[in-house]
């Protein structure tokens, strides 16, 4: 275990390091909920009662997925890992003596993270102080907020876990260019990334709702706006908690299997 | 002439040795913009209009914005992945070489797999076409073609603009993002629907309303001042200052070593 603390803690501080780079991604992103928010203005105005959520409600939503974009954004992925596999260099990390699901885990992990940390807090301050429905508001209650913390630790965890694959999937490909981009634009529409879910007609939210991707970043930022509460929302924390379950047996399973016939590219 | 497309077929050649990987990046460029069209869709059957413009109308816009950017993004890739040429080095290589520096980086990279996302907006077109109602004659098919150019000559200046200034920052700066994948992203709604500030700004600072917005109302009949169509042409302008911008980081530039 403190093998990989240290693994997290390595990753982490590194990260911490590209400051620029955070500041360049903090306008970027504010100047993109910005346009969204009004995107959904005009929308709003056309006609109110299509809206399926309140309109103050759904600032917030931009807001929290803006802020913690990189937290959950999909198409991000650690090259190194990918350069190992097709370098053959993978071969001193299986020579180490841990488990590489864990580090790579770990790892992906601590860089999601730092780089969020840099950016959420400014974007989230500046949105607090944003006119009334263009901010961002408070949870909906004290449950609220306790039960989103949960959720987004669990979303984020799911969204590890389904990167994983494609990680895993590289031992098979070699060239994962292509497979990248078919998991990114499915996974970005399916996780309410393009429109949020309550966006979609009613019988494609109810599939979407139990698809692992929903369990990402949709579940914990309407739990946090109130438009899943009550009994409801335990619910989805359940169904999080067995997707990551899921998910990761399948990842732990696919790389013993892949691992026990690796062929490791020279080079 | 002769030159640039012996490169277009030298360029054509190398990316088709890795046919799998090829086709499966331009399926996945298809696929994006696939979602981003069921995203206006699924808006678009919830609330049927948006400020009085109708699904097929968006999808003209949403069209036009997206074809003059593959486009763009396919040609004019050099200029986009220009940071790594400085971080190479092998920009040292080019300014050794007697021929136009422009010409060389328009064609030391040419992303032929942006085709995928250029069948997309050809589809939307397809369909949008027909269903709009409007009457195509000769003068709505001009707006269209000019709409279409004059996207292709913003897009491209954006990505030349976007390479001059990295020759102070050597890394590319993720805040024009928002300017080039940002007016793709956004495009997708004539921008008079984000209120009047915002169609200022892209009317006078980044010009891209001259060719989505402006010559769009002619082409579903809510203007008649029949100088719309020509507008777009005005976006060949900005390109004066962001080619002169690149110049400027030319003459300064300083080799990074490597």
């Amino acid at each position: 275990m403190k093998k990989y603390l240290s693994f997290f803690r390595i990753r982490f501080i590194a990260g911490l390091q590209y400051r620029a780079a955070a500041w360049g991604g903090i306008a970027t992103q504010f100047a993109w909920g910005f346009l969204t928010i009004l995107m959904y203005r005009a929308f709003y105005e056309t006609s109110a009662d299509s809206f399926p959520m309140t309109f103050s409600a759904l600032s917030t939503y931009i807001w929290l997925q803006q802020a913690l974009l990189a937290m959950f954004m999909f198409w991000y992925f650690d090259n190194e890992i990918f350069e190992g596999i097709t370098s053959g260099t993978i071969a001193y990390e299986l020579c180490r003596p841990c488990n590489l699901y864990s580090m790579w885990f770990v790892k992906n992990m601590a860089v999601r993270l730092s780089r969020a940390v840099l950016r959420c807090v400014p974007i989230l301050l500046v949105a607090a102080f944003l006119p009334d429905p263009y901010g961002i508001s408070l949870p909906q209650s004290f449950e609220a907020g306790a039960l989103f913390l949960i959720s987004v630790i669990l979303g984020f965890l799911v969204l590890v876990s389904l990167s994983m694959l494609v990680y895993i999937s590289a031992f098979y490909t070699i060239s994962t260019q292509g497979i990248r981009m078919l998991a990114t634009s499915v996974m970005e529409f399916l996780c309410g990334a393009v429109i949020p879910i309550p966006f979609f007609p009613v019988v494609l939210q109810r599939v979407m709702y139990v698809l692992p991707f929903a369990s990402v970043q949709s579940t914990p930022f309407l739990i946090y706006t109130g438009y899943i509460n009550g009994i409801e929302a335990l619910h989805s924390i359940g169904l999080q908690a067995i997707w990551l379950v899921l998910l990761m047996t399948a990842g732990i399973l696919l790389m013993k299997c892949s691992l026990r016939k690796i062929v490791v590219q020279g080079g | 002439m002769k030159l640039y497309l012996k490169f277009i077929a030298i360029q054509l050649k190398s990316q088709m040795q890795y046919k799998a990987s090829f086709f499966m990046t331009a399926v996945g460029q298809f696929l994006i913009s696939f979602s981003a069209f069921l995203g206006v869709y699924f808006m678009l059957s919830r609330f049927h209009s948006v400020k009085g413009f109708e699904l097929p109308e968006i999808l003209i816009c949403f069209s036009v914005v997206l074809t003059s950017f593959a486009i763009s993004e396919c040609f004019v890739r050099g200029f986009d992945v220009f940071p790594r040429l400085i971080q190479s080095g092998n920009l040292d290589r080019i300014l050794l070489r007697p021929r136009n520096e422009v010409f060389q980086v328009l064609t030391s990279n040419i992303e032929f797999t942006r085709f995928g996302r250029l069948l997309q907006a050809l589809l939307m077109l397809v369909y949008a076409v027909p269903a709009s109602g409007i009457v195509w004659s000769f003068d709505k098919i001009m707006t269209v073609v000019l709409m279409i150019i004059g996207g292709i000559a913003v897009f491209s200046s954006l990505f030349v603009l976007y390479a001059g200034i990295s020759f102070f920052t050597v890394e590319g700066i993720e805040f024009m993002n928002i300017f080039t994948d940002g007016t793709k992203e956004f495009g997708k709604y004539p921008v008079s629907i984000y209120g009047k500030g915002i169609l200022k700004f892209y009317t006078y600072v980044v010009p891209i309303a001259l060719f989505q917005y402006y010559p769009f109302l002619y082409l579903v009949g809510r203007s008649d001042s029949i100088g719309l169509i020509f507008l777009p042409l005005l976006g060949f302008l900005f390109m004066i200052p962001c080619y002169c911008f690149f110049r400027f980081g030319l003459r300064r530039y300083k080799s990074t070593g490597s």
